[in-house]
């Protein structure tokens, strides 16, 4: 109870000082924008969202992978590297808090932030629905799972942020490690290492892929191992993450 | 309410704080001093239990801050160096975050942000940003912070670093008075604080503590403790040189300076003369010149700082006047 109120507080000062900074609004600004675009103008093989002749958001999700690869840690980046540089670490570490109550109200704090700039994609549903009649269950499952994919994308920018002071720096190695993650999983990487290595390592290096997680999503399978991959990803990152700032304690 | 027992912290292979030792009662305000990098802050972030210690352990409320930190933090007031503060907040934003942090709720909430936005002279910024404030009203804004929650425990790193002198006079004043129902822990390098606050003070160097005492006791140790100055005019200094080492309870006599036929001399006593009477003897000897001043020296606590962390260096011929009342600038984390 007492757990949930710290969670709780951390995380309302958390999104407050999104909103503080101009942060907040360039990156809806930028994310719907890219959405925008990509949707209509790009799209997928099968062509853009009015070429496509469909009723469905593929051409909208399968970039969200791409996006994310840039936005998630540009939201990441500053979770604990700018507390580290002000030194409110300090403070906030001598509060009758334990870390994990610190860590986990943070990263909910800018989860529900990215959740926040999905939501504003809204328009989109509104409007594939008045053209067509899609299966919303398949658009549902692709915004749960694209959720989770930004989820997994920020607890490890988490990661490279309690790393160091720096937020460019965090900035520049999240994006280098979320961009293994999307790669491993990417055809071109799959069919090169299939060249060489043993069906089981290119399995098991396609498991560690948002991408091929993230795809079943998009189809509308809401499969556990999925959710599972993404959660445990997250949880993992987030344990990274305590150790890293217990190391610098010590 | 604070129990520090062999307390030590290893940086690699540096021994920042070693084996330090010591205890606060409610009550008492203690002053930690002690040159740039001599182990203060680390000290107090082992205390508030932001460091955890290598060897030793540290108990507030006697609670242990390694097995049960949550009832320990929640005793302690702490006001970090720099006085760091979430920037993007306003005053009044970040007050009620760090109420409601320590549990307070509602009215209570309410309560005690209005009490320390008084306490801390910050009504006229309550709704500016953290980022606009002077230096003077950011570090007040983050000790009210450490005071919102009415501790047992207070500890402060630098509390008027960085405040103009009206500003070091009210914060002064505020610890003195809260120190009569906290136990209270400051570091500062100006030693007239130490005067002006503290019940008792630890001088600390290169991570021991090499004193541990009343500001009076501690003024003790000076070289200067009990000596008595003299200024005459009429008289050679010579002259006055030789009768003064008649003396039997002079230990040395020392001539400070001759400026228009006034003689300035300085004699020391020798261990375990009983009070007043130096100065008598000095009186006596005295009689036939003409006496513009005869002072009874109380010791200097800046004397015995230096004394005892830079021993090679100190002066052994006490020039009056001739120390600097301030040891040490600014620390640079």
């Amino acid at each position: 109870m007492n757990a949930l109120a710290n969670i709780k507080t951390i995380a309302r000062r958390e999104l407050g000082a999104y909103f503080a900074s101009p942060l907040a609004y360039v990156f809806i600004v930028i994310f719907l924008l890219l959405c925008g675009f990509f949707t209509f103008m790009v799209g997928t093989r099968m062509g853009t969202f009015f070429e496509h002749g469909q009723a469905s958001l593929d051409t909208f999700f399968i970039w969200h992978p791409w996006f994310y690869l840039f936005l998630v840690p540009a939201v990441g980046m500053r979770l604990w590297a700018e507390e580290r540089r002000v030194g409110t670490l300090e403070l906030l570490l001598t509060m009758p808090i334990t870390s994990w109550q610190a860590i986990a109200g943070k990263f909910l704090a800018s989860w529900l932030f990215l959740a926040l700039a999905l939501a504003l994609t809204f328009p989109l549903v509104i409007t594939v629905n008045y053209l067509g009649r899609p299966e919303n269950g398949v658009i549902f499952c692709g915004y749960v799972g694209s959720w989770l994919m930004a989820g997994a994308y920020l607890a490890v920018s988490g990661i490279t942020s309690a790393m160091t002071r720096s937020q460019v720096v965090s900035f520049i190695v999240s994006v280098v490690l979320c961009l293994f993650l999307l790669l491993a999983g990417f055809s071109p990487v799959i069919q090169f290492l299939s060249g060489w290595a043993s069906p089981v390592v290119v399995q098991a290096v396609a498991a560690c892929s948002v991408i091929t997680h993230f795809e079943n999503f998009q189809k509308g399978v809401l499969d556990s191992r999925d959710v599972i991959f993404f959660l445990s990803l997250i949880g993992f990152s987030l344990f990274t993450t305590a150790v890293i700032l217990r190391g610098h304690r010590k | 309410m604070i129990q520090a027992d062999g307390l030590t912290k290893l940086f690699g292979h540096k021994r920042a704080v070693d084996g330090i030792s010591f205890s606060v009662a409610r009550g008492e305000v203690l002053g930690f001093l002690g040159p740039n990098g001599a182990g203060k802050s680390t000290t107090m972030r082992m205390i508030t239990g932001f460091l955890p210690p290598s060897a030793g352990r540290v108990a507030v409320g006697g609670f242990d801050l390694t097995d049960q930190p949550l009832p320990a933090k929640r005793l302690i007031g702490y006001l970090p160096e720099n006085a760091p503060a979430y920037t993007d907040m306003t005053v009044w934003g970040f007050l009620n975050f760090a109420a409601e942090i320590r549990g307070l709720r509602g009215a209570a909430k309410t309560r005690a942000v209005n009490g320390v936005v008084e306490m801390c002279f910050l009504e006229s910024v309550r709704h500016q940003s953290i980022e606009t404030l002077s230096k003077g009203y950011r570090h007040r804004t983050c000790f009210a912070q450490s005071i919102i929650h009415d501790p047992d425990v207070l500890v402060l790193d630098e509390p008027t670093d960085g405040l103009d002198p009206n500003q070091k006079h009210e914060v002064r004043g505020l610890i003195r008075r809260m120190g009569a129902t906290k136990a209270i822990i400051f570091s500062t390098h100006i030693l007239e604080e130490v005067d002006a606050v503290c019940t008792r003070a630890i001088i600390i160097d290169r991570g021991k503590i090499v004193a541990n005492g009343t500001p009076a006791e501690l003024r003790q140790k000076s070289d200067m403790a009990g000596a008595v100055t003299l200024r005459v005019s009429g008289v050679a200094a010579a002259a006055v040189s030789a009768r003064l080492h008649q003396i039997p309870q002079a230990r040395r006599v020392a001539v400070l300076e001759e400026i228009n036929g006034v003689v300035a001399v300085c004699v020391h006593p020798k261990p375990n003369v009983a009070d007043g009477e130096l100065p008598r003897a000095v009186g006596e000897a005295a009689q036939g010149w003409r006496i513009q001043q005869l002072q009874v020296e109380e010791g200097r606590l800046d004397e015995v700082f230096r004394s005892l962390t830079l021993p090679e260096t100190v002066d052994q011929k006490t020039g009056v006047g001739s120390r600097k009342s301030e040891v040490g600038g600014r620390k640079s984390e």
